[in-house]
């Protein structure tokens, strides 16, 4: 029987929601505790920081000053349109953004640090700023980093051949604008780290709320000019992360400097506040695009202008490209166009840093394809469903017009399907009775690809000088015949302990129990590269197959030994070792108790230690989905109802639905959220207006809806388990949905719907100058 | 977000916390609920040197009709709304209100005289007061004073309460069965404070409207009542016109405030829907 597609209960849960958990602040207790005063403004000259003087025992004030021998966090890129630009541990001579840190203070008590920190003076000549993207690409807007003019830190450009003649051939031009509004990952347990030094060894450990751990323990070690091997890093139990918690941030640096001058351990745990102010943003971006399609509603050439606002800084490892570079490669999404030209920028603002968020560009370049898809059908007199059945892949392997390679995939059937499960021609007809009624329904589709499990080559491909992709997994059986895998990837609420041991213990005929997954430790793990980008299960789930199956041999062989059997004839089942087509078997437990204390029966030959260890590294592969959203649109205040919510999705063999789905749940919600409720807000002088969660908005449960869940399996070959990623598909499909969804409601008001989130007074805003003009 | 130090104190009898009151009057703030004072206190926007927490004093803590009122004791929580304690319209009114009012772990602690004391422009419980002219029994060391809640809210986060005063009680008019009640509120997300709402509380006669009161919240600096639209609806039926006249007229004497939530101009047309919307509920 396989474990493989089973829904069973998450190996994670007992100790999650019995309250057993770990994370950094339980690790915490006894460090001195660390807080970091940061700029009030938004750009100024740093003109002195005055301390007090009579600091109370154990409290310190350490400033850039301190920190001379810390080089600053300055990612590369390797491509001529990139300006690499510094970030300084600790502002020494400028502050770039409001919630920059420039001093850190240290104390006993969490509460006397921040007493403290109230009473650093940091005098600062405030200079003017800009924060909005627009503003920082028009002549003459204040410069955040002087080496690099006109704000642009990168700016990439496509064109493929015959463009003009292309478009100049298409019978119509559609073009839209649209505008996502900046947003934070929101992890609900904010960054966090404390850091121990060890006086015996000399060593630190950091406990760090951290997705790639090897990572970071890398880069901190660059950046302090300490070896690698003196640092350990640990990542515990970690409160969601959705891709803030995979940079090298200034505070991390100061809080390893800090334990080795103090010979101690100091603790970090960021408020909601400081996480809302200075950790990462994401999706503050604009893109004009422009369709020029046939007759028949195929879409000959695409154009997209595409804006990123990435920040005061530039992300490390990834970069501010990582935004950019994504819509640059990835714009044409699932449709087949073969003429693409675009230019996609990075530009800098005097605003917290642009990382990774879930699905990075996908959300907002799926927004823009599919916003211009429903433009498009209405100009073209076309059922939205049927322009996207025109134009999208169908043949595989496909090779878009960005030289990405589409595997086998099932783009159309899950429009197909979603389309008949929210039964179309009766939606029309209820939308028709409900408008004569004076109530605004609204359908919206999503049609989209999400690029996951992609390997080395994927990100060398992007010019980063630290390339990330491949995973190694260590698997070890110990004397009572029970399993641990080492991996590299480190999961932080994705079930991966229990998804990898469902790989494991099908190769092994074991059950998932009995494997422990080591993660998150790099005195434990092999070097690798963390949880992020769809990728682990994909990944480190094919290393897992792979050393799983190198450790079948070994004990295959071991059996035949004992059982005098040829190996190739042993498969392995309920624990025990079977000789096929016999009655003879051994338990597993019993082989390898036999393996470490008799090991002279196996001669001279056989290593005693049980193990087996495997690297995938993988090109990478497509999911895809249909997300349907049904809405309800309250034309006198804006509001909007999600009455209904489908996904049909396809991430090829499931190896737990049940965890499937719960990604998707939850990227949903991330999705709504993103098209109607959360929005960080700077005002023209970069002030912060929404540093608490008074003014920002998750959603509650209250406002997501059920959602529906369908799965297609399309079995590619890309992957060695089959298996698709699935992580940020949810976040990707669902803005796009819901906003056309919105459009479809609002279209009796004729009004445009291209900005997100589509808030209520936004919402209210457009139909009060339609109505305006006339009453519908 | 750890507050700045304060001392904190926590009597066990109306006497001693008066006592502390008085002697702490300018740098004290009593806690009941915390479920405003304390946040603020973390972000240190608050930062009182004392704490007086009256959550010991049983003599605060009851809630009942008495001498055609419902007494609100000071330690009444918002979650003792949420079913029916009362007689008449308010049996339907106060759990419909208290729907609205945050989340269920805020209703549980947070209080209805503490809202009051607090006097967010938003909250719920200040429209019913000041809509429903409540009194308001607030008591020092130099004795008692009843409040009525028109004038009682000030502007936001200010009331007519002095320093060395507490609330001991909110008297709520018991509405006769020939009352008849609507609420309506707006926010971004559930149990968000209101961006705007209404509450409409009319007397019918001979199916005309012999006594109408409509107070809005959220929108301005403080809940009160729309005279101007009340008088609009006096003689009428509950024709639709009417209620919209009335709406409009709400409309025309707001002064909304705004923020990154909702503009003046987008706060004015939530009341107007909200006030049209109440009166609806209330005639419908």
């Amino acid at each position: 029987m396989s474990w493989i597609g089973r829904p069973i209960p998450r190996l994670e849960d007992p100790a999650l929601l019995t309250g057993q958990g770990r994370f950094v602040a339980d690790t915490a207790q006894g460090a001195a505790a660390v807080r970091f005063v940061r700029s009030p403004v938004a750009r100024g000259r740093i003109l002195g920081i005055d301390v007090p003087n009579d600091l109370p025992a154990g409290v310190r004030v350490i400033t850039a000053a301190d920190l001379a021998d810390v080089r600053p966090i300055r990612p590369l890129l390797h491509r001529p349109d990139y300006v690499a630009i510094g970030q300084p541990a600790l502002a020494a001579t400028c502050v770039r953004h409001v919630g920059e840190p420039v001093a850190a203070v240290v104390a006993p008590g969490a509460a006397q640090a921040e007493d403290v920190a109230e009473l650093v003076f940091v005098e600062i000549e405030p200079e003017e700023a800009v924060a909005d993207l627009d503003l920082a690409l028009a002549a003459g807007a204040p410069q955040v980093h002087a080496e690099a003019p006109g704000n642009l830190l990168i700016d990439g450009r496509l064109a493929t051949e015959g463009f003009d003649a292309a478009v100049a051939a298409a019978a119509h031009l559609v073009e839209i604008e649209v505008c996502s509004r900046r947003q934070s990952a929101m992890p609900l347990e904010a960054r966090a780290a404390h850091a121990s030094f060890e006086r015996a060894t000399g060593r630190v450990t950091l406990t760090c709320s951290v997705q790639m751990p090897h990572m970071l323990r890398t880069a901190i070690a660059d950046h302090l000019g300490m070896r690698e091997s003196d640092l350990r890093v640990v990542a515990p139990d970690v409160g969601g992360a959705f891709g803030q918690k995979m940079s090298l941030f200034p505070e991390y640096l100061v809080l390893v400097w800090l334990a080795r001058r103090l010979r101690g351990a100091v603790a970090w745990i960021e408020d909601r506040r400081e996480n809302l102010t200075a950790s990462a943003h994401g999706r503050d971006q604009r893109h004009r695009v422009r369709g020029a399609f046939a007759a028949d509603g195929r879409l000959l050439a695409l154009e997209g202008d595409l804006r990123c606002n990435v920040g005061a800084y530039s992300s490390y490892p990834v970069t501010c490209g990582v935004e950019p570079l994504m819509a640059l490669a990835e714009l044409p999404g699932p449709y087949d166009v073969r003429h693409y030209r675009a230019r996609a920028r990075g530009v800098a603002t005097n605003t917290c840093m642009m990382a990774p968020y879930r699905g990075v560009s996908r959300p907002v370049i799926t927004l823009a394809m599919e916003r211009l898809m429903d433009c498009a059908a209405d100009r073209l007199g076309l059922d939205p469903v049927e322009l996207r059945r025109r134009n999208l892949v169908r043949a595989f392997p496909y090779r878009s017009a960005t030289g990405l390679l589409f595997d086998e995939g099932s783009y159309l059937d899950c429009l197909e399907r979603a389309a008949a499960t929210v039964d179309l021609p009766a939606f029309r007809a209820r939308q028709a009775a409900a408008r004569a009624a004076g109530r605004f329904l609204g359908v919206g589709f999503c049609v989209f690809s999400e690029r996951t499990g992609y390997g080395t080559p994927a990100f060398a491909a992007r010019g980063m000088e630290i390339a990330p992709g491949y995973e190694r997994v260590e698997i070890a059986m110990d004397p009572s015949g029970n399993l641990e895998a080492r991996i590299g990837a480190s999961p932080h609420g994705q079930g991966l302990a229990t998804t990898l041991a469902q790989l494991i213990a099908d190769e092994l005929g074991v059950e998932p129990a009995q494997i422990r997954i080591a993660h998150g430790d790099t005195d434990r793990t092999p070097y690798g590269w963390g949880t992020f980008a769809s990728r682990s299960l994909v990944i480190a789930g094919g290393a897992c197959k792979l050393a799983a199956a190198a450790l079948r041999d070994r004990l295959a062989r071991l059996a035949g030994h004992l059982l005098e059997a040829d190996p190739g004839d042993v498969e392995f089942a309920d624990g025990r070792a079977r000789v096929r087509g016999t009655d003879l078997s051994i338990e597993l437990a019993t082989l390898a108790r036999q393996a470490y204390h008799q090991s002279h029966r196996f001669g001279d030959a056989h290593d005693p230690y049980l193990a087996a260890h495997a690297t995938y590294d993988p090109a990478g592969t497509f999911s895809n989905a249909t997300h349907a959203a049904i809405v309800e649109v309250d034309p006198e205040t804006g509001h909007v109802a999600i009455e209904r919510f489908l996904v049909v999705e396809d991430a090829g063999v499931l190896i737990n639905p049940m965890i499937a789905d719960g990604q998707v749940h939850g990227g949903v919600a991330q999705g709504i959220a993103h098209a109607l409720f959360e929005e960080i807000v700077y005002d023209d002088e970069g002030n912060i207006l929404t540093a608490s969660l008074a003014d920002y908005l998750p959603p509650t449960c209250a406002e997501i809806p059920p959602i529906e869940v369908q799965h297609l399996v399309t079995e590619s070959d890309a992957t060695l388990t089959r298996a698709k990623g699935l992580g940020e598909g949810g976040a990707i499909g669902a803005p796009a949905a819901v906003l056309n969804a919105i459009a479809d409601a609002l279209k009796p008001f004729g009004v445009g719907v291209f900005e997100m989130p589509a808030t209520p007074q936004r919402l209210r805003a457009l139909i009060r100058t339609a109505q305006a003009g006339e009453v519908p | 977000m750890k507050p700045a130090a304060f001392a904190y104190h926590a009597p066990r009898s109306l006497d001693e916390a008066l006592a502390l009151l008085a002697e702490h009057a300018d740098e004290g703030r009593l806690l009941a609920g915390g479920q405003s004072l304390v946040p603020a206190m973390n972000f240190r926007l608050a930062r009182p040197a004392v704490l007086i927490d009256i959550n010991r004093i049983a003599a605060l803590d009851f809630l009942g009709e008495a001498d055609g009122w419902l007494r609100i004791g000071a330690l009444t929580r918002h979650l003792a709304f949420e079913r029916p304690v009362a007689a008449g319209p308010l049996a339907t009114l106060l759990p419909q209100v208290a729907w609205h009012v945050a989340h269920l772990p805020i209703r549980v602690r947070g209080t209805f005289a503490g809202s009051l004391a607090h006097a967010d422009p938003a909250a719920e419980w200040s429209l019913v007061a000041a809509t429903l002219a409540a009194e308001i029994v607030a008591l020092s060391r130099a004795g008692e004073r009843t409040l009525p809640a028109d004038g009682f809210f000030r502007t936001a986060f200010t009331t007519a309460l002095r320093p060395d005063e507490l609330i001991a009680e909110v008297r709520l008019p018991l509405l006769g069965e020939d009352w008849r009640c609507g609420f309506a509120e707006f926010s971004r997300r559930k149990g968000d404070f209101a961006l705007a709402m209404a509450l409409a509380a009319v007397r019918l006669e001979d199916e005309r409207i012999a006594a109408a009161r409509l107070g809005v919240g959220g929108v301005e600096h403080r809940p009160r009542r729309i005279e101007a639209a009340e008088a609009l609806l006096l003689g009428e039926s509950a024709r639709p016109e009417v209620l919209a006249a009335a709406a409009d007229a709400v409309a025309a004497a707001l002064e909304p405030v705004e923020d990154i939530h909702a503009s003046a101009e987008y706060r004015r047309d939530l009341a107007r829907v909200m006030a049209r919307r109440a009166l609806e509920g209330a005639l419908a």
